[in-house]
């Protein structure tokens, strides 16, 4: 494998093949580091004050990681859409789909068992109220 | 070799990077495949960067289990204390903003490494790994304060996952801050060669990742912790 052949290709993490300055390289990763920031500063906004209704509060904190992480997979680790990356993004849209089995298998199956489960004295407590 | 070398090899023809099957340019007779990957071997940058991307969407799963088992047990507190108690918003947020910090001058680190400028591809290495050492110092304070208060792994089932998810990541980053010292030392003595800069590409993607499960962690475990 001569590093040669097919020098247009596009590894993970790299930025794009040809045609950037390195003054735009660090634009990129500066863009990328300003709306990483807004969205960590907001998901603790979030929390710690009353502007979401608290019951939605998990929720926006969810869509807030979610694009704060497809944030550093653009900006940080360089995954685009070109066909240079189809590999990448194809892995990483299998390794999304295992994650989401796991995490979200494992609540729901898991809430359901608790609901079922023999009331404990603190629950029977709570229904003599 | 560049494109542009290509181009003037007689190739007027303006390069297009995302043209499929462009091996052709270089005369090696692909330029009426069809399809990606028909234009011959992909460049072994491509093959190490790929396979150490598969290993770090495992390491990723490896995560997410335990992110899962946190989920379920975020609340099975056996009457101890819980999260909205425990957790110091100040301190997470001061870690949060170390690691991303160091998230961004790792990449710096990788710009300077195309530049192939020792100084800076080393200074932003070392920025890098000193907000690393930050971060660690201050998790490390937490879980000491955590155990001092009687809050620690053994106290209840919500407090052994914490440990065990947080204490992971932690791991991880100790052993990225290791990695990290190899490849300063590497660059140093070694310079610039093809299979360091391979190295230092994985390097990059190793310490980018650990940044977003950071994300993820910060999200699930302490902002919805402390609502819990």
């Amino acid at each position: 494998m001569s590093d040669h052949l097919d020098t247009g290709d596009v590894a993970a993490g790299f930025p794009e093949p040809q045609g950037y300055t390195v003054w735009e390289d660090i634009q990129g990763y500066l863009l990328g580091l300003v709306l990483a920031i807004l969205l960590t500063a907001a998901s603790f906004y979030v929390v710690y004050t009353h502007l979401i209704w608290a019951p939605a509060v998990p929720i926006a904190l969810a869509a807030l990681a979610v694009a704060q992480i497809g944030v550093h997979l653009a900006f940080f680790l360089h995954l685009t859409t070109a066909p240079d990356n189809t590999n990448n993004v194809l892995a990483l849209a299998f390794g999304v789909l295992i994650v989401a089995l796991i995490i979200g298998g494992s609540v729901w199956i898991m809430s359901h068992l608790d609901e079922r489960m023999m009331p404990t004295m603190n629950h029977m407590m709570q229904m003599q109220r | 070799m560049s494109a542009s070398d290509a181009a003037g090899a007689g190739h007027a023809r303006e390069v297009d990077p995302y043209l499929l099957g462009r091996g052709g340019q270089y005369g090696l007779g692909h330029a009426a495949v069809t399809g990606r990957g028909a234009g011959g071997p992909a460049s072994k940058t491509v093959v190490v960067a790929y396979g150490f991307w598969l290993f770090l969407l495992s390491d990723i799963i490896l995560f997410s289990c335990l992110f899962a088992a946190h989920a379920v047990l975020q609340t099975a507190t056996a009457g101890g204390p819980g999260g909205a108690e425990l957790f110091k918003p100040v301190n997470i947020a001061i870690e949060t903003a170390c690691l991303l910090l160091s998230s961004f001058t790792c990449g710096m680190s990788a710009v300077a490494c195309g530049l192939r400028s020792q100084m800076w591809t080393q200074l932003s290495l070392l920025v890098t790994g000193l907000l690393g050492v930050a971060f660690l110092v201050l998790e490390a304070n937490d879980f000491a304060e955590l155990v001092r208060e009687g809050a620690g792994p053994q106290r209840s089932a919500f407090l052994s996952s914490f440990f065990a998810v947080v204490g992971c990541h932690g791991l991880h980053v100790t052993a990225g801050l290791l990695w990290l010292g190899t490849m300063m030392a590497q660059i140093f003595v070694k310079g610039f060669r093809a299979d360091i800069l391979r190295r230092m590409l994985c390097f990059n993607l190793f310490w980018h990742v650990l940044d977003i499960i950071w994300v993820a962690l910060f999200t699930i475990v302490y902002l919805i912790g402390a609502g819990r």
